[in-house]
């Protein structure tokens, strides 16, 4: 048995890319220019019987491309392979070698197809495992720990060797003694029960131990490890919801409420009384009941959209935790009805602004810059991969996500309508499908419900995942072609909480026998609990009547993904699990779904008192500076970095794309696709969110946030009267009655606005508890709490995609129209926020105005009378109409005394009128032969001709016969693109 | 023979196998769609096809590096079957991976006595995924794809796509015998006969040697190109659409309808 090395360096006169990237990604964390010189090669530990004739050949034929890079193998350990002459390294330099693995049980996609395309060459190889190799020289080296685990490798997934590779042989796992594991529950006190929950990361409380206890004390037995793992699972925050789906006393400005099910009574309720009222024309299908929401598309399809959040991985392991987010909510839409295919994914990132110094980060937080390089590589390197194209997005930016980045991955996919439901039967198999169990991912669940601390990267690396995008495509492949044979009864993901919520959700009505024994696992040594618990990506777990299974197995086979039967569902409402034929934990499926104590808690919500903005002294200040700097804030400034690296057309329905214009670099306002290449039928997906609103009234956020998803829907084209939206509140922790206040006044809002406006909700997801806790230089305990941050993302719909519309100004001589008022609504603007103003009224929506507003200017789009049209959101007008000018390569010229407004006179009008945030505004070109009929549409609405477009490339900002600025709409497109221009 | 029969070859990360099959459908082909592991199990049935098509995306993960897995499943398990197809005058097209898959696997350029390939498609320059949309333009006659083709307006979506020769004699063979068919630039022809690119990034993506976007066999009928044709097929393709004249078909559509022609 030999362990052979082959690293694998550029070519002469190639560039060293990844050597580069970490003297430039060092700078960034603070080693001076010059102090470091690195070369990087990267390579392969491969294991196995073979000569030195054989893993020449596969290097050769396999691993190395001639053209472009040489190698050098040897034994692992061989002198050669650490000595830089062999490297060919300047030899003046004083070299130090750093190797970077992955950690033993940490998914290394690349060395499983390694080990397969070796059996490709009719050789055989019992292990591989991938590496990087750094050289370093130079004074830096000195603080060589810092680099390492700053720049050079993750500690929660990676491990680091320092000098040549210590070992001769990898590690495969040792075969697992079965032992029955027996907690004594029943003899705890209340202490030694919450001692239990923290040390065995259960992460349930007082309460819900007791019950248990109970529970087993009324039994007359102790629970094994398994029984009291999967309550811990299925009680989670992260599974259950018990916070929000709880009881809750709220107080507020509405004055008192109580809720048996806060998410019920508001949120649900709205979409109830919204499908009432549509009656027979309710095109809502299922909603909050299945992994995501479904509404009607056309005759044939419907359409299911999911977003989920993936913070606490995220913020420990950047690029696995955006790599598995979006592999997890693909799996939501797939694992919905009988699963749909998804057509497209949207991301949304919260972090902390990239030029933090280190210093600022607290202990134990990643910088944000590693942090968003991370998670902008998890997302691109799964999405495109999978090849589901990345449509829309946002990014928010505040000092509060330092240590608790906020990472939303959503997912549309389009089902058959009838295949949109899903019934488990008696005496179904239940059927492991794709990716083997691993060690991987224990506690996911549980850890993601508890708050961040500076320890939380030792405590909970299991936690954090790598995904593999490809054995998730191939369960797709087989996924869809069984729907549509009809060869299973249901399917679900494999989630948070393993087979343990899979199964325990699926059964919940039947009941369930489990064989966990016959689970394929990735490697030797797993214990029956582990099994159970484990959250290894890429999984599926479906029910398959006795007659389907030849049929599925066969499909399975046949693309070379891993079916296994591990169980049946069995009557009588009993989870049973056993392991080598003994019973190892039983739990009746009411004590599992139906036994945790209500959850009863405090909510506050005091409105922070108003103060008026105070405009005395902003006189005279230059409103175009203004303008380059606000086009130049981060969570302005133009995200073609992010945007270029997803595959936003592949599946080949794109129509309308994130960037757009006469230089394909405008910002769409919302994505439209066409999911059926031989239909014209479209979808839209656009999002809402602006986390500054929160500080002034969470209930104005909310509204603000559903008008602003649904308005970016009604820029390009989409209908308001089919327009679904989701919800996803980040919060800090609602243990305190004061957080969790704001997020029901904010779940009040989503109620109000979306009943008025018909918008029904059909999906959502919580994640609370986002804070992060670290001990300072002064040994003090500080707790940083992420703002209220809901997102609400939009899915609408166009009958004819020909009809969509883009931002860009597309013709000199054209009308400018604003439709909607403009008020006196400062409050949290990016106008506050560059000129560090403080007070202010926050933006409020008039859902009764904004439900006429967006049906006019939908008709108005429809009747083909508008050529550009693009909403006002951050930094106003006067952003909106930049880049509508600066996309088409255009110039405009606009009169602020036209413009439509709620304005007392006096000083200051001018910015209110530029900068002012109010919702439910539009700009829209129109050309002058379709002036008349626009107007028409819009009688009624506050809507005016402030402007006309220009082909100079210039702003011409007037009030009255005043010049208020000019500004060349080249230079504010350059300050908007440069921010995030990175390299 | 009016409708060529069209096989489009998926492997496991195979992702632009749907919209592949639409581009050739729109163009008139007959196209089915199978699983790699079919044809292995039964490799004398790519006989039945008059068009072969690897299409994009990241076939086994694009492991080790970008196609070269399915490559070595080629080379090893499909080499006589392919020789035959080309033999027997049948064309061969790999859409982006499908043109690293190509390229790597030695279908489209033989290696030398030694052994040696005569290109590859090494990392962007850029050093990451790019998805943007370039101008193209055809050189030579020598492609069946490109017949009557001087330009083409297409996206690319790629990280590994900087076409590099082994060297300078390597690439001025290709050139001379016209196999450097489909160059990023703007203006025909203007693709450089030399070594660098003439072509600025962004319009060459992603720093590819003598700006080569596209290769063929020296019989023009097995070609490889790293842009997405069957990405500009329909009118609201083009990211452009709402600014022009309304109702166009793409630019990529021709490179399928001369694929389906050649058999008319």
């Amino acid at each position: 048995m030999m362990l052979w090395e082959v690293d694998i360096y550029p070519a002469s006169g190639e560039p060293d890319r990844a050597g580069q990237a970490v003297v430039a990604a060092a700078g960034q964390r603070g080693f001076a220019p010059g102090e470091l010189r690195v070369a990087a090669a990267h390579g392969y530990l491969v294991q196995g019987a073979l000569e030195s004739g054989q893993i020449e050949r596969i290097a050769r034929d396999l691993l190395v491309d001639s053209v472009v890079e040489r190698s050098l193998i040897g034994a692992a350990g061989e002198a050669r392979l650490s000595d830089p002459h062999a490297a060919a390294l300047d030899a003046s330099a004083k070299w130090q070698l750093v190797y970077v693995l992955p950690k033993p049980g940490v998914m290394d996609p690349v060395a499983q197809s390694t080990l397969s395309a070796i059996a490709d060459l009719q050789l055989t190889a019992d292990a591989v495992r991938t590496f990087r190799k750094y050289w370093v020289a130079g004074k830096g080296v000195s603080r060589l720990e810092t680099l390492c685990s700053q720049v050079l490798a993750n500690d929660a997934i990676e491990q680091v060797v320092v000098g040549p590779l210590p070992f001769d042989h990898l590690e495969l796992g040792t075969p697992y003694q079965f032992q029955l594991v027996t907690i004594p529950l029943r003899s705890l006190n209340d202490d030694q029960l919450v001692g239990l929950s923290r040390e065995g990361q259960l992460y349930l409380n007082l309460a819900e131990m007791r019950t248990i206890q109970a529970h087993f004390r009324e039994l007359g037995r102790d629970p094994s490890d398994i029984e009291l793992e999967t309550l811990a699972q299925t009680w989670s925050e992260h599974c259950s919801h018990k916070t929000l789906a709880g009881r809750i006393a709220y107080r507020g400005p509405e004055g008192t409420r109580t809720f048996g099910n806060m998410l019920k009574e508001t949120i649900f309720a709205a979409t109830q009384s919204i499908r009432q009222s549509l009656g027979a024309n309710d095109w809502c299908v299922s909603v909050f009941a299945d992994n995501a929401g479904i509404v009607r598309f056309d005759d044939e399809n419907n359409v299911a959209f999911k977003v989920e959040t993936h913070n606490h991985p995220s913020a420990l392991e950047p690029y696995g935790g955006a790599n598995t987010g979006i592999g997890g909510v693909i799996r939501d839409t797939l694992g919905t009805g009988l699963g749909a295919k998804p057509v497209c994914n949207t991301d949304v990132f919260c972090f902390a602004p990239p030029e933090t110094p280190p210093a600022a980060v607290p202990p134990g937080a990643l910088h944000p810059r590693r942090v968003i390089q991370g998670v902008v590589a998890g997302v691109r390197d799964y999405g495109n991969r999978m090849g589901i194209p990345t449509v829309n997005g946002a990014i928010y930016f505040d000092p509060r996500y330092v240590g608790n980045p906020l990472v939303y991955c959503g997912s549309v996919g389009i089902i058959p309508r009838d295949k949109s439901f899903k019934k488990p039967e008696p005496n179904d198999y239940i059927v492991a499908l794709g990716g083997h169990t691993g060690r991987d991912g224990i506690h996911g669940a549980t850890f993601s419900s508890g708050e961040l601390t500076h320890e939380s990267e030792s405590l909970s690396g299991g936690a954090v995942q790598i995904g593999n995008a490809i054995t998730e495509k191939m369960l797709l492949d087989v996924i869809l072609q069984a729907r549509d044979r009809g060869l299973y009864h249901a399917i679900t993901d494999c989630g948070a909480g393993g087979f343990s919520s899979a199964v325990g959700e699926m059964g919940e009505h039947i009941g369930a026998e489990v064989w966990l024994d016959r689970a394929p696992v990735k490697y030797e040594g797993l214990s029956y609990t582990e099994i159970w618990i484990s959250e290894a990506q890429e999984r599926m777990v479906l029910s398959v009547g006795a007659d389907q299974w030849p049929d599925f197995a066969q499909l399975a086979a046949s693309e070379g993904v891993s079916a296994t039967i591990i169980g049946q569902f069995v009557s009588g409402g009993r989870l049973q699990l056993k392991y080598d034929g003994q019973l190892v934990g039983e739990l009746s499926m009411e004590f599992l779904h139906g036994g945790r104590p209500p959850v009863v808690r405090e909510a506050v919500y005091e409105v922070p008192p108003s103060r008026e903005l105070a405009y005395s002294g902003l006189a005279g200040r230059d409103l175009g500076a203004a303008l380059k700097q606000i086009l130049s804030s981060l969570d302005v400034a133009s995200k073609h970095w992010v945007i270029r690296q997803y595959d936003h057309e592949v599946q080949g329905g794109s129509v309308v794309k994130p960037l757009v214009g006469a230089h394909n670099d405008g910002p769409s306002d919302a994505a439209v696709l066409r999911p059926v290449l031989s239909s014209q039928r479209a979808i839209v997906v656009g999002c809402g969110m602006n986390p500054r609103y929160g500080e002034f009234d969470t209930y104005h956020m909310a509204a603000s946030a559903i008008d602003e998803a649904v308005r970016n829907c009604i820029a390009v084209g989409a209908d308001p009267t089919r327009i679904a939206i989701l919800d996803n509140f980040c919060w800090g922790n609602t243990d305190r009655p004061q957080t969790l206040g704001s997020l029901v006044r904010a779940a009040l809002a989503c109620h109000d606005v979306a009943v008025t406006l018909q918008t029904p909700f059909i999906s959502g997801k919580d994640s609370l508890n986002n804070e992060f806790r670290y001990v300072d230089r002064e040994g003090k305990q500080q707790v940083i709490s992420i703002p209220p941050s809901l997102l609400i993302s939009a899915l609408g719909q166009i009958d004819d995609a020909s009809q969509a519309v883009t931002m860009d100004f597309k013709k000199p001589g054209s009308a400018i129209y604003l439709v909607g008022a403009t008020r006196d609504e400062l409050g949290g603007s990016q106008l506050s926020h560059i000129w560090e103003l403080s007070g202010g009224r926050v933006p409020q929506v008039d859902a009764a105005l904004a439900k006429r507003t967006f049906a006019a200017v939908h008709s108005a789009i429809a009747a083909g009378f508008v050529q550009a049209c693009h909403d006002l959101s951050e930094g106003g007008l006067a952003v909106a109409l930049a880049e509508m000018a600066f996309a088409g390569a255009l110039g405009a010229t606009v009169d602020l005394a036209t413009v439509p407004n709620e304005l007392a006179a006096g000083p200051g009008r001018d910015v209110v009128l530029l900068f002012s945030e109010s919702n439910t505004r539009f700009l829209c070109e129109v050309a002058p032969h379709h002036c008349e009929r626009f107007e028409r549409l819009l009688s009624g609405l506050p809507h005016a001709r402030v402007g006309q477009v220009t082909a100079e490339p210039a702003l011409v900002v007037n009030s009255g016969r005043t010049l208020v600025f000019t500004a060349d709409t080249n230079e504010l497109k350059a300050a908007w693109q440069a921010p995030l221009d990175w390299n | 023979m009016a409708q060529p029969r069209v096989l489009i070859l998926r492997a496991p990360g195979t992702n632009c196998d749907g919209e592949a099959v639409h581009a050739f459908e729109r163009a008139g082909g007959l196209v089915e769609r199978w699983h790699v592991n079919q044809l292995l199990a039964a490799p004398a049935k790519l006989a039945g096809f008059q068009i072969l098509c690897l299409p994009g995306g990241f076939s086994y993960g694009d492991d080790i590096a970008a196609g070269r897995i399915l490559a070595n499943q080629i080379r090893q398990r499909l080499a006589e079957q392919l020789q035959e197809f080309k033999a027997q005058g049948k064309l061969i097209l790999g859409i982006c991976n499908g043109f690293q898959v190509l390229l790597k696997s030695g279908v489209l350029l033989p290696s030398d006595a030694k052994g040696a390939a005569p290109a590859t498609l090494a990392w962007n320059d850029s050093g990451r995924f790019e998805d943007r949309w370039v101008p193209l333009a055809t050189s030579g006659m020598r492609s069946v794809f490109f017949a009557g083709i001087d330009r083409m307006y297409l996206p690319v979506a790629h990280a590994e796509g900087r076409f590099v020769p082994r060297d300078a004699r390597a690439f001025a063979q290709l050139e001379a015998a016209g196999q450097l068919v489909l160059r990023y630039g703007s203006s025909p022809l203007s693709g450089s006969a030399s070594l660098q690119p003439a072509t600025a990034y962004p319009d060459n993506p992603n720093g590819s040697l003598g700006d080569v976007a596209g290769v063929c066999d020296e019989t023009g009928r097995v070609c490889g190109l790293m842009p997405h044709p069957e990405r500009n097929i329909e009118p609201t393709h083009h990211p452009q659409w709402t600014r022009r004249e309304r109702g166009a078909l793409g630019d990529g559509l021709r490179v399928f309808q001369n694929a389906v022609s050649y058999f008319g």
